[in-house]
């Protein structure tokens, strides 16, 4: 009878507990949002908010699984040591572009409209950048990687329909095919971009 | 004159539809012009096209698209409005061949609001009257709708990224397709002369430029290739028009996304 109730107990304690870290994918999105633009309103230096904005991206973006989406088929010919070696080089490269990116913007204002749940996997989050006298507003959607739902994480931004990881992945083949599939210029460019 | 003109631009393109060898269902228009598929035959070419540009950028457009952006707001919108209800003339007649006709009356219906009460196109009246938002729509669509691929990418000097079609297909604006181009350049008419259409599609640039300033200028800081960022966006771009969608999940291949793992 004991056994019975400790069973039911911890049966109940186990869905209480997934239940409540379940973040859903627009959630999680306004609460990046609203983390990122409380850092480009603040009176910062640039460095300063480029600082914070890395931290952020490094708790929100799979940037991993962005890195070897970026290498496309490239990724399948390399070994282990190079893989991690790439996963280095992209990581300081990501987090350098993506937060000159966001640095530009002065308190931002995003909206989160929707979302579409595409698989397992995958929901696009739409959002809308609030439009001001120097710039219209601006459509961005998120696709929200879910396949741990208690720990979504960003895999690309598509604004006005363009994907910024689609870019960098064709970015990323046009060196390689210039270079005769040469991963080390790739590595070197990387190296490069985020030392400057 | 004008007649036999539209039938000639008719005929090129329901010919080049006919003999595009494939069929027109959304999805062979969307592989076919995936911009991964889209071929860089030119790239040698094309990457010092892309450097002149850029150059000509910097010298003229970027400082004139600075100043422009100075301007107060009304009167920024007021000449971007201008220009898009000029662009409805080339919209129009590629409604109609790619047979969305009720596009094509509310597209009329739009021209002739905005040009009359509409101050010339300078105030969007007929967004005001509940029409629909506005899509450029050009002969390089057409043609991809009726199933021709895109071809080559190409960097035309001034001009800027297109592809050996959409480049082709412009030349239709020149013999007929484009009633704003017919009126001034084409035809003598007493009320337009030459300078006014060359004027407008400077103007078009510079308002692309100024519309653009910030992004091109970040895109260009943090790329590590700009020209194939370009291209990329470019042909991103193009793809969606010719499908008018501005939704990832019906242009992107998601293939690659389902193998990467990292969870």
């Amino acid at each position: 009878m004991k056994f019975r109730k400790f069973l039911l107990v911890l049966f109940f304690y186990t869905a209480i507990f997934t239940n409540s870290y379940s973040i859903e994918p627009d959630v999680f999105v306004q609460s990046t949002v609203n983390r990122a633009s409380s850092i480009l309103s603040k009176d910062m230096t640039k460095e300063e908010k480029i600082g914070e904005l890395k931290i952020i991206a490094k708790e929100t973006v799979d940037i991993k699984g962005v890195g070897f989406y970026s290498l496309g088929s490239a990724r399948k010919n390399l070994d282990e040591s190079q893989k991690m070696k790439y996963s280095e080089l992209f990581e300081s490269y990501f987090l350098k572009s993506f937060s000159s990116r966001l640095a530009e913007y002065t308190n931002p204002e995003i909206e989160v409209q929707g979302k579409e749940v595409l698989n397992k996997n995958y929901t696009i989050v739409n959002s809308l950048l609030i439009g001001t006298s120097d710039r219209p507003e601006v459509k961005i959607d998120w696709r929200i990687y879910t396949k741990n739902p208690d720990n979504p994480l960003i895999r690309d931004l598509i604004i006005e329909g363009l994907s910024l990881a689609r870019t960098q992945k064709e970015e990323f083949s046009s060196i390689l095919n210039s270079n005769d599939g040469d991963i080390n210029i790739l590595f070197k460019t990387l190296k490069e971009f985020s030392n400057n | 004159m004008m007649l036999k003109k539209l039938v000639l631009v008719t005929t090129i393109f329901l010919f080049s539809a006919f003999n595009s060898n494939a069929g027109s269902d959304n999805e062979l228009v969307l592989k076919k012009n995936q911009p991964a598929e889209v071929k860089d035959c030119f790239e040698t070419l094309n990457r010092a096209t892309f450097a002149f540009n850029q150059a000509l950028d910097g010298i003229l457009f970027k400082p004139v698209a600075s100043a422009y952006r100075i301007l107060p707001s009304p009167i920024k919108t007021g000449v971007s409005n201008s220009l898009d209800n000029l662009s409805t003339l080339v919209t129009i007649p590629n409604n109609i061949l790619q047979g969305e006709l009720k596009k094509a009356g509310v597209n009329s219906g739009r021209f002739v609001i905005n040009t009359t009460i509409g101050i010339l196109g300078f105030i969007d009246v007929a967004q005001h009257f509940g029409f629909p938002e506005y899509e450029k729509e050009d002969y390089g669509q057409s043609l991809a709708t009726m199933g021709v691929g895109p071809g080559c990418y190409l960097v035309l000097p001034v001009l800027g990224p297109s592809t050996v079609r959409d480049a082709t297909a412009s030349v239709a604006n020149i013999v007929g397709g484009d009633a704003w181009y017919n009126v001034t350049v084409l035809n003598d008419t007493q009320h337009f002369s030459d300078f006014d259409y060359y004027a407008s599609r400077v103007t078009s640039g510079v308002d692309f430029r100024a519309k653009n300033y910030d992004a091109i200028e970040n895109l260009e800081k943090n790329s590590i290739d700009f020209y194939a960022s370009v291209k990329s966006l470019y042909l991103q771009d193009r793809q969606q028009k010719i499908l008018n969608t501005n939704k990832i999940i019906e242009t992107q291949d998601d293939s690659d996304w389902e193998e990467i793992e990292t969870q």
